[in-house]
């Protein structure tokens, strides 16, 4: 997808480890770019109007046979409509079963750098960095599900054992989500809790919001599967 | 198919100090006591039972299928995989298992969700999300639809590709299977005995389980 200046909305560089929401309203897209590579990006989804209807991670899985996310797929709220689908893909994988990284988490892994010695570089964490984020718009812990890990990939393999894949997301890898309802895009940048690099490091990733317009009907996520082309029906029924 | 060795209890049903059968369609909504075990039984075979799980005192802390997940390392549940809380607790470990896999990435059957995996008119069909609501309206403490996240699918099999495909596949379960689990927590347990009738997870035909709890 070429994004001309012209239509640009919105850009902003949102460091490693950091929170932050913003409404994308229909008919506009969000690109996410990996800008050093190797970064992860937790996403959560709600309608930005009733934010009790939101992203369903297994009714997106199950939807479109699928484990894991890219272009062409769909992200499903839990009343069976499109918040956002994945116009284009620079990346190819992006993770949807593995959750968020949490203060034991991190303290497990990288050891304790509090605000009071690292100032704005201290570790934080996807738990309390989503959930921080989310309290700005009157939710809490009942409201944090699972999130996709845009950026990240971790393989299942057939006995069902899950790995980390280094390398999924090369410098520049970018993401396009196309908002097909008013949504609510939660998302944070703290580092995936697999991850095998030793140290707290934390990748930016750029976010530029543009004028795309509403998806045609010839759009590759319509027509992913019979169950997509229901499912923007259901979307285009709820903005009669 | 890659399967954990079944693993039987000690546990005498005789023993139990609670014992209720669950009809498909119906919920259930009990209290577990720390250090309590709670056995499911599939009593006529390929039935799914679609359970959450909440902190008896806190709700808020619950049920996480990512969570369990990532910290077992595996995406199947059988024993041995302790079900982790939204905060990273360990709600409750599987002590016995003599079907093999439990699924916790399918999450529960709804109105809307059939209506985009089915044809349009499934929209009208009794469903988990549904009877998961009723359970949690009937308990009250201001539970609402923010409780109904990701479930467990006991006895059901969703197979995940190394390539990133998911499938639902037939049942493995048969008439007796059972799991068995420790609550490690006090833990309040909310079940809706799925009434999926358009795939193959409980083999098209909904049937009863038997719950049993001992001290």
């Amino acid at each position: 997808m070429t994004v001309t200046p012209d239509t640009i909305l919105f850009e902003e560089i949102m460091p490693g480890g950091w929170n932050r929401s913003l409404i994308l309203k229909r008919g506009t897209a969000l690109r996410l770019t990996d800008i050093e590579g190797g970064a992860n990006l937790s996403a959560l989804f709600y309608n930005a109007h009733n934010t009790t209807e939101r992203y369903n991670m297994p009714d997106t899985l199950k939807a479109q046979f699928i484990s894991c996310i890219s272009k062409g797929n769909v992200c499903y709220s839990d009343m069976g409509r499109i918040l956002v689908s994945i116009i284009d893909d620079g990346c190819g994988w992006h993770d949807t079963i593995s959750g968020l990284s949490n203060a034991a988490t991190n303290q497990r892994k990288y050891g304790s750098s509090p605000y009071q010695s690292a100032r704005n570089s201290y570790y934080r964490n996807g738990f309390d960095a989503l959930l921080l984020e989310l309290a700005k718009h009157g939710m809490g812990k009942r409201d944090l599900i699972a999130p996709v890990n845009f950026f990240t990939k971790i393989a299942v393999d057939t006995a069902g054992d899950l790995a980390f894949i280094t390398g999924n997301s090369p410098a520049g890898s970018y993401v396009d989500l196309q908002a097909e309802m008013d949504t609510l895009v939660v998302l944070c940048s703290c580092p995936h809790p697999m991850d095998p690099r030793p140290d707290y490091g934390p990748g930016p990733v750029k976010l530029t919001v543009w004028n795309s317009g509403i998806a045609p009907e010839q759009n590759p996520c319509r027509s992913f599967c019979a169950q997509n082309q229901r499912g923007f029906m259901n979307t285009i029924e709820y903005h009669l | 198919m890659s399967m954990t060795p079944l693993q039987e209890s000690p546990l005498d049903p005789r023993q139990a100090v609670y014992e209720t059968v669950l009809p498909a369609g119906e919920h259930w909504m009990h209290l577990i006591q720390k250090g309590q075990t709670f056995r499911i039984i599939d009593l006529e075979g390929n039935q799914a039972v679609d359970t959450l799980f909440y902190n008896a005192h806190d709700y808020s802390e619950r049920y996480s299928a990512v969570d369990t997940i990532r910290e077992q390392g595996n995406v199947y549940l059988s024993t041995g995989s302790p079900l982790l809380s939204s905060e990273g607790n360990t709600m409750l470990v599987i002590t016995a298992d003599t079907c093999g896999r439990h699924d916790t990435l399918g999450g529960g059957c709804s109105a809307e969700s059939n209506s985009v995996r089915y044809p349009r008119e499934t929209r009208y069909m009794h469903n988990c999300r549904d009877t998961f609501m009723q359970g949690l309206l009937q308990w009250g403490q201001g539970m609402d639809k923010r409780e109904i996240t990701h479930n467990i699918n006991f006895f059901m099999n969703v197979p995940i590709s190394p390539e990133g495909k998911s499938t639902f596949a037939d049942g493995i379960s048969e008439p007796g299977k059972y799991v068995e689990m420790r609550a490690e927590m006090d833990v309040i347990c909310l079940i809706s005995n799925c009434p999926q009738l358009n795939n193959p997870c409980n083999a098209y035909n909904p049937t009863p389980v038997r719950l049993l709890i001992w001290d």
